[in-house]
C-alpha cells in the first residue's frame, strides 16, 4: 500500500517537478516534449496500471492471510 | 482478473455483455443511417432533434426497464453489478459537460499548465481504491453519511456529513443541469429555459422509477454514446493530417508545429512576446504553488465526493469494488488523454488557417459560432467577413491580417466545432452534441440520486422516521428527487455563470470536509466521534470561510483577515492594488459581481481559492488527531468493527432492511 501510495506521490508531483529540464528531452517518433507527454499521458498511465496490480496484490495478500471472499 | 463463478452470475454477465454490444452496434448503425439522411439532403437541424431525441429516448427506455421497488436495488442496484460495468457506469458519473466540453477548451487556453486538471481528475482514483473505496463496501452503507453515522456516534455526525454532501453535490448537479441547457440551446437552437427544463426531464425518466440501479445501467449507455463521439472526430483528423488513426500519438507531432508556428508569429509581428502563451511551457498560468495545489485538491476531492463514492457500494463483492475502481480510472482515461489531442489539433488550425490570414479569407465555419457569440475578431461577433472587415479597420494601424490578440474564442467552441474544422459532416457534429449532452445527464443523475438518497436514506428514514414501511421509504426517495431536480434547474436557468469555479468549490468543500475523517476513521482505530466531527466543522469551515470571503466580501478580507492580492505566475507582480483597490468606494462591497476589482483576487499565501482544500485538509486532520487523543478511546466494539472494515470475507458491518 505504501509503494503504490509512494508512486502516487512519485507520478503525481514530483515528476512534474522537473518539467522543465524534461522538456528538453523529445521523445522519438512521437515528438512529444518529455515534461509535457509525462503530464498528459504518461502519469495517466502509470495510474491505470498501478490500480490493476494494486487490485491483484491486495488481493492475494487478502488470500495469504485468510480474509479473501469465497469465490 | 477473476469474476464471479456461479453459473447464475456468469450468465448475467455474458447477457450484459449480449445487451450492451447489441446497443453499441444499434448505435452505430444509428449513426450510419444519420449519414445516409444527410448525404439524402435531411436539414441539419431535424437530424440534430434525431440524435439528441433518440439517445434520450433509448436513456429513458432503460430508466424504465429497470425500474424497482425493492430498497436494496433502489439504493445500491442490489450489489450485482460487474466491476467492468461499474467502472464504465463511473467513468459516465464521472465526466461531465465540464470534462466533455470544457476540458478540451482548458488545456486550448493554458496549454501545459491545463493538465494540472487532467492528472488532478485522474490521480485521485488511486486514492479511492487504496484508502477509502472497498473499505466503505465492506462496511455496507447504502450513503456516505451512513458510515459516519455509525462509525462516529449518531445523528450529529450524520447531520453534518448530510450537509457537506448536499452542498457539493448541489452546487455541481446545478453545473451539469446548466450545462445541459447549453449544449441543447446552442445547438438545437431551443430557448436556454426550455432546454433547462427538458434536460431535467430527460434525467428525471432516468432516473425516478428506479433509483441507482436504473442510473447505474442508463450510465453505461451514456459511457458508450460519450466515448464513441469523443473519440470519432480526432481519430479521422488525425488519419486525415498523420495518416494514422491514433490521435494521442500523433498529436505530438501537433504540438511540435505549433511550438514552431508560434516562434513563426512572434518573428513576423503578428503576435507580441508578452501576448503569446507557449503551448508547452509550464506555470506561466498558474504559479507551481497553485499548479499543484489544484491537482491535489482535484485528487483529493475526488476521493471525498460522495455521488462517486457511492458508485462502489453496488459491486457484489469488495475485490469487485477494487478492480472496478481500476475500470473506472482506464474507462476515464480514454477521454482524459484525447483532450489534449483536442487542444492540440484544434489550435494547430487556428495558428496557421485563422492567424495570419486576410481577414476577407476567413474560413466560414466560424461564423456559425461567431453569431452565438462565442468567436470574435478584433471585439466584435465574427458573423461575417464584412463585419469583421469593418470590426478591425476600426483599430488604428490594423495591418488587415488576424493577428493572435484580435482572435477570441470561448473554450466550449473547442470541442463542438472540432469536426467542422476537419471538414466533417454534420452528422459527426450532432454525434458531438449526443456526446456532451450524455455526460451531462448521466453526471447530473449520479449527482441527484445522491442527494435524494441522502435526503430519504439518512434524514427521513434514519432521522425522522425509523419506523417507516418500504413503500414509503420510496415514495419520499422519488418525491424528493424530483424537487431538488426542480431546484436545480430553476437555479440553473437563472444563469448563473461562474461554473468551472463552482466545480472546482465543490471539491474543495467535499475534500475539506470529508476525507479527513474517512480516512481517519477508516485507519486509526483511535478516532473518537468527537473527534470527528471537530474535524469536519475545522476543516469544511475554513474552506468555506476561504472561499465565501474571497468571493463575496473581499474587501472584508483583506481589511480584516490579512489577505493579499494574487500575484501574477510569471511577472511575480501582485494582479491587483490592493491600496488602489481598498481606497475606492465599492472596496467593502458584499456580494460583489466578477467585475469587482478583488472578488477571487485575493487570498492567503497567494493560494487561488479554487484550491481552498489546501487549507481545509490538514486543519481537518490536525483537529481530528488532537480531539481524539483528548477524549477516552473509541468502545472496544467499535474498534472491532473498524477491524472488521479491513478484512473482505464475510458480512457486511451494517446490515440493511431491504
Amino acid at each position: 500500500m505504501l509503494t503504490h501510495l509512494g508512486l502516487w506521490v512519485f507520478f503525481g508531483y514530483i515528476i512534474h517537478m522537473f518539467v522543465v529540464p524534461l522538456n528538453k528531452i523529445t521523445i522519438p517518433i512521437l515528438n512529444f516534449p518529455l515534461g509535457f507527454y509525462m503530464a498528459a499521458q504518461g502519469s495517466l498511465i502509470v495510474f491505470v496500471v498501478m490500480l490493476f496490480m494494486f487490485a491483484k496484490q491486495q488481493d492475494r495478500i487478502d488470500r495469504e492471510y485468510g480474509v479473501a471472499e469465497d469465490d | 482478473m477473476a469474476t464471479q463463478t456461479s453459473a447464475a452470475s456468469s450468465d448475467f454477465i455474458k447477457n450484459l455483455g449480449r445487451m450492451y454490444g447489441t446497443y453499441t452496434g444499434g448505435f452505430i448503425g444509428f449513426i450510419i443511417l444519420l449519414a445516409i439522411f444527410e448525404q439524402v439532403g435531411v436539414p441539419n437541424k431535424v437530424l440534430g432533434y434525431l440524435f439528441v431525441g433518440f439517445t434520450i429516448l433509448v436513456y429513458a427506455v432503460i430508466g424504465v426497464m429497470t425500474r424497482t421497488a425493492q430498497i436494496s436495488e433502489y439504493y445500491v442496484a442490489g450489489r450485482r453489478v460487474p466491476a467492468f460495468y461499474n467502472g464504465m457506469a463511473t467513468g459516465a458519473d464521472w465526466m461531465s459537460a465540464a470534462s466533455f466540453v470544457g476540458m478540451a477548451g482548458t488545456l486550448f487556453l493554458l496549454g501545459y499548465d491545463g493538465l494540472t486538471w487532467v492528472l488532478g481528475w485522474t490521480g485521485g482514483y488511486v486514492l479511492v481504491a487504496i484508502l477509502i473505496g472497498p473499505y466503505l463496501r465492506k462496511f455496507g452503507a447504502y450513503t456516505v453519511p451512513d458510515f459516519m453515522s455509525f462509525r462516529f456516534g449518531g445523528n450529529f455526525a450524520r447531520g453534518i456529513a448530510v450537509a457537506v454532501l448536499v452542498c457539493c453535490s448541489f452546487t455541481y448537479v446545478t453545473a451539469q443541469v446548466y450545462g445541459t441547457g447549453i449544449i441543447a440551446s446552442r445547438f438545437l437552437g431551443m430557448s436556454f429555459e426550455i432546454a433547462v427544463f427538458a434536460g431535467l426531464a430527460g434525467i428525471l425518466l432516468c432516473s425516478m422509477l428506479g433509483g441507482m440501479r436504473a442510473v447505474t445501467w442508463t450510465q453505461i449507455a451514456q459511457y458508450i454514446v460519450l466515448i464513441i463521439a469523443y473519440l470519432t472526430p480526432i481519430v479521422i483528423l488525425s488519419t486525415k493530417r498523420y495518416g494514422i488513426p491514433i490521435p494521442e500519438l500523433t498529436y505530438g507531432n501537433a504540438i511540435a508545429e505549433i511550438t514552431a508556428r508560434e516562434q513563426q508569429l512572434v518573428a513576423t509581428g503578428l503576435a507580441t512576446a508578452a501576448a503569446l502563451k507557449p503551448h508547452i511551457q509550464p506555470f506561466i498560468n498558474y504559479s507551481p504553488l497553485n499548479f499543484f495545489a489544484i491537482m491535489f485538491c482535484m485528487m483529493v476531492g475526488t476521493a471525498s465526493l460522495p455521488h462517486i463514492l457511492m458508485r462502489y457500494f453496488t459491486t457484489p463483492t469488495v475485490r469487485e469494488a477494487r478492480q472496478s475502481v481500476a475500470w473506472s480510472l482506464f474507462f476515464i482515461f480514454l477521454l482524459y488523454f484525447s483532450a489534449p489531442a483536442y487542444a492540440a489539433f484544434s489550435k494547430l488550425e487556428v495558428y496557421t488557417n485563422i492567424i495570419g490570414r486576410d481577414l476577407t479569407q476567413v474560413r466560414p465555419w466560424l461564423f456559425q459560432w461567431g453569431e452565438l457569440g462565442l468567436i470574435q475578431i478584433c471585439g466584435k461577433n465574427a458573423v461575417s467577413i464584412d463585419a469583421i472587415v469593418a470590426a478591425c479597420k476600426a483599430i488604428a494601424g490594423h495591418p488587415g491580417v488576424v493577428r493572435l490578440q484580435d482572435f477570441v474564442i470561448n473554450t466550449d467552441v473547442i470541442v463542438l466545432s472540432t469536426p467542422e474544422i476537419a471538414g466533417l459532416p454534420y452528422v459527426i457534429s450532432g454525434l458531438v452534441a449526443a456526446g456532451g449532452l450524455a455526460a451531462a445527464l448521466s453526471t447530473a443523475d449520479g449527482l441527484l440520486l445522491a442527494i435524494a438518497n441522502a435526503l430519504s436514506h439518512d434524514v427521513y428514514y434514519k432521522m425522522l422516521d425509523p419506523s417507516a414501511p418500504t413503500i414509503r421509504r420510496l415514495t419520499v426517495a422519488r418525491v424528493l428527487l424530483f424537487f431538488v431536480a426542480v431546484a436545480a434547474a430553476a437555479t440553473a436557468a437563472t444563469k448563473p455563470g461562474d461554473i468551472l469555479a463552482m466545480v472546482g468549490w465543490a471539491f474543495s468543500l467535499a475534500m475539506a470536509g470529508n476525507f479527513p475523517a474517512l480516512v481517519m476513521g477508516i485507519w486509526w482505530k483511535r478516532t473518537t466521534a468527537a473527534g470527528a466531527i471537530a474535524g469536519m466543522l475545522a476543516g469544511f469551515g475554513i474552506a468555506l470561510f476561504y472561499l465565501v470571503v474571497s468571493r463575496y466580501f473581499p474587501g472584508f478580507g483583506v481589511k480584516y483577515a490579512g489577505m493579499t492580492s494574487l500575484l501574477n505566475p510569471v511577472t511575480g507582480a501582485p494582479v491587483v492594488d490592493i491600496v488602489k483597490a481598498m481606497a475606492a468606494p465599492n472596496a467593502m462591497e458584499a456580494f460583489p459581481t466578477l467585475a469587482h476589482p478583488l472578488a477571487n483576487k485575493v487570498g492567503w499565501f497567494n493560494l487561488n481559492n479554487i484550491a481552498a482544500g489546501l487549507l481545509g485538509v490538514p486543519v481537518g486532520f490536525a483537529t481530528i488527531i488532537i480531539v481524539s487523543l483528548m477524549g477516552k478511546e473509541p468502545s472496544k466494539e467499535m474498534q472491532a468493527y473498524v477491524d472488521e472494515i479491513r478484512k473482505p470475507r464475510g458480512r457486511t458491518v451494517l446490515e440493511e432492511k431491504t
